[in-house]
């Protein structure tokens, strides 16, 4: 174990799975001479060589298509979006080829591809470049989506996905590739489809994914100052869903918040509140409530970023909520 | 920068070049190129506002009062100045994220720019928007778009507007250099040529997307980016204001009178770095280029020494349009600093143009979003 940072520990996700398969190449915008955009790539070019560390034009629809091309003559392609922001210009790709090429074919052509960069708001940066994209990867049908908030969950969910044989996106943060944590130096895996208790309490279970989990746990220590301790869940992964892990937290607290960083509407947070009232209707004693970025583009001021954005004290407060009902019928 | 730096000597080299830029005249006339020492001085003041607007905005940068990405012009000026200055004041402009000079330059007011990178009430998108989305329709300007090569198929909609109404307006679309491996590029120039739009694309060719130089991602020369759908491509020093306006100026003619779209391949230099994170050189150009460029190709000097050595210009005279481009930026920077935050009252205003009577628009459950109805009905301007 050495204690890394998050950026450090996809370059080491990368290189572990670059050293055991040839197969597996990195392409995107500035991932080689200029060692990535946030420096993700460092010295990847230097180790693998402008064959497997390529940097591209700034052509999201082509590059994109070109790996899930490469993906169907059976490379495994390393996709890097500068950031999901400018995915939105290959979600032809991503959606109508990557997703749907080994239905179509009648399972003749997998597509292992992974795609991964920065999602969500850094600060200020405004509509165009603070987007969540999950929905927009997790809604389709034959698309996997990992969402690491720790170093740890960093290496091992990248790992999964380049091993993984179908397209899976890994959503990571900018505001996540300076934090630091342990993690493990041998070669470690972490499989999609394991949600991770990031945090135990018995009264609120916070569910969340992503940057947002170290939102959740800081509105956790709030709450326990007021005695009330919450069950934080990280996804770790959309898709696959760990829905065994969400039934156990609300049968554990019978009270649920989810946190995502994106909006509201047909967000992640609708598909787990169907879920828990589908699943665990008779656990719940008061209603599921969300806590998402308001339902605007992200305006650029500070103290209207501040508000569009799902902070702490929004959390709290919500788990306040479904406390304060408790016995109210939902 | 080398494929660019071959083309500095000459002076236009357009496929299809006008008639006036096309480096017959003799060099010392050329300089002056027929304007009057009034309008000399005249774009010098506006380019020395623009240099003198990216100081005070990089200094406010660094003391934390524009936050997030801020990308400066500083090097390329003469694009504000040399292409947009001969424009009419109904011509339509849309650019990419480093256009805080161009804003300037179409006819927003320094104090709007600024306070708009302050993110404040009083900015020319309300404070919404940033650095790279400075908007003002009523002075022709389309943006600020921060999808790179996203303000493409834009441009050519503005374009196609203007032909449907029968105006004689232009559009001026501006890309940086990597913005042309895009795919919107081709088929927005392929769109523009069918139906002959009153456009021109203008590439701020400063050699390089952040970190990497145009020649390594692409596979042919700029000027051979526009052929194949029959556009004429022409090359101008961007770094000469005087050459750029006069090219600008003759070109913007042809195309109000149906000369249909053109691609100008307008050769400049970044002298800052990408944006105010990144750093000025690195492995992907030398610190030696940079000074380099800065030494010799600075179109700020460049216009100042040509205006000095033919006699047209003191230096009393130089340091009184410096002083007041200084004076209007400082005071830029007061205004912006004194202007209130936008009101959090305003959040959900422009997510839409119209609120419907019916249903719910806003679905985050918050108690400041509008609902259905409720704001027509209370009769609150704010969100109807
Ligand atoms: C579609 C898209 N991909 C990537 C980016 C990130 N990005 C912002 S600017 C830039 C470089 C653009 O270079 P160029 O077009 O030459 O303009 P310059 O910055 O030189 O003015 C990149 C890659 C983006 N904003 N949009
Ligand atoms: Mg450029």
């Amino acid at each position: 174990m050495a204690e890394i940072t998050y950026r450090e520990a996809l370059n080491a996700a990368m290189c572990q799975e670059m050293d055991r398969d040839d197969s597996v190449f990195l392409l995107g915008e500035e991932v080689a001479e200029y060692d990535g955009a946030y420096k993700v790539s460092r010295g990847m070019l230097a180790r693998y060589g402008d064959r497997r560390v390529v940097d591209s034009p700034i052509s999201e629809l082509g590059f994109a298509g070109l790996c899930v091309g490469a993906a169907m003559a059976g490379l495994r392609p390393i996709c890097e979006f500068m950031t999901f922001n400018f995915s939105i210009l290959a979600l032809d790709q991503v959606i109508n080829s990557a997703a749907k090429m080994l239905y179509m074919t009648n399972g003749q052509i997998p597509i292992p591809i992974v795609f991964r960069g920065p999602t969500g708001a850094a600060l200020q940066l405004s509509a165009q470049h603070s987007q969540a994209c999950e929905t927009y990867y997790v809604h389709a049908p034959g698309v996997k989506l990992a969402t690491p908030a720790t170093p740890a969950d960093a290496k091992g969910l990248l790992a999964a996905a380049i091993r993984d044989d179908d397209p899976v996106a890994v959503m990571e943060g900018e505001l996540l590739y300076n934090v630091r944590g342990e993690v493990p130096d041998e070669e470690y895996v972490i499989p999609l489809g394991v949600a991770d208790l990031k945090r135990s309490g018995d009264d609120v279970s916070i569910i969340t994914h992503g940057k947002m989990v170290h939102v959740a746990l800081q509105a956790a220590r709030t709450l326990a100052r007021e005695e009330i301790e919450a069950d934080v869940l990280d996804l770790r992964s959309l898709r696959p869903l760990d829905a065994d892990a969400i039934l156990r937290t609300v049968a554990k607290t019978n009270r649920v918040v989810y946190l995502e960083e994106g909006w509201p509407y047909a967000g992640v947070g609708a598909q787990i509140v169907s879920l828990i009232q589908d699943e665990a209707f008779d656990d719940l004693d008061s209603p599921v409530l969300r806590v998402t970025q308001a339902d605007v583009p992200m305006p650029y001021a500070k103290n209207l970023e501040q508000l569009a954005k799902p902070g702490v004290k929004a959390v709290v407060e919500a788990c306040r909520k479904a406390l304060y009902t408790a016995g109210t019928p939902a | 920068m080398a494929r660019a730096n071959r083309e500095m000597g000459a002076a236009v080299a357009g496929i299809e070049g006008p008639e006036a830029a096309n480096g017959r005249e003799p060099a010392a006339a050329a300089g002056l190129r027929g304007f009057s020492r009034e309008e000399l001085h005249g774009l010098l003041a506006d380019m020395l506002l623009y240099r003198r607007f990216e100081e005070k905005a990089e200094e406010a940068y660094a003391i934390g009062r524009i936050g997030g990405f801020c990308h400066l012009h500083i090097g390329q000026e003469g694009l504000a100045a040399g292409a947009i200055g001969p424009l009419r004041g109904d011509d339509l402009v849309i650019t990419a994220y480093r256009e805080h000079t161009q804003a300037i330059a179409k006819g927003i007011a320094p104090r709007a720019v600024m306070a708009e990178l302050y993110g404040r009430a009083t900015g020319c998108s309300g404070g919404r928007g940033g650095s790279m989305h400075l908007f003002d329709t009523t002075v022709g300007f389309y943006g600020g778009h921060g999808i790179v090569g996203g303000q493409i198929p834009l441009g050519a909609g503005l374009a196609w507007a203007i032909r449907y109404r029968g105006g004689d307006q232009i559009c001026i679309c501006f890309m940086g250099d990597a913005a042309v491996n895009q795919g919107a590029f081709l088929e927005s120039l392929n769109m523009s040529a069918v139906w002959r739009l009153p456009v021109i694309y203008v590439v701020e060719n400063n050699g390089y997307g952040m970190g990497t130089a145009f020649a390594r991602v692409s596979a042919t020369e700029m000027e051979a980016r526009s052929g194949a759908y029959g556009i004429p491509a022409h090359t101008v020093d961007g770094q000469d204001v005087l050459e750029t306006y006069r090219f600008f100026e003759e070109l913007a003619g042809r195309v109000r009178g149906g000369a249909g779209p053109q691609f100008v391949n307008a050769i400049t230099y970044r002298f800052r770095g990408h944006s105010m994170s990144d750093p000025v050189s690195g492995t992907y150009r030398s610190r030696e280029e940079v000074e380099s460029q800065v030494e010799e190709r600075d179109p700020v000097a460049i216009l100042r020494e040509r205006l000095m050595e033919a006699g047209l210009l003191t230096r009393g005279e130089l340091e009184a349009l410096d002083a007041e481009a200084r004076a209007a930026c400082e005071d830029a920077a007061e205004f912006a600093d004194a202007s209130p935050l936008p009101d959090p009252a305003t959040l959900y205003d422009h997510v839409y143009a119209e609120i419907n009577p019916h249903g719910r628009l806003f679905l985050d459950g918050r108690p400041g979003a509008p609902t259905g109805g409720r704001a027509r009905v209370d009769g609150g301007g704010r969100h109807g």
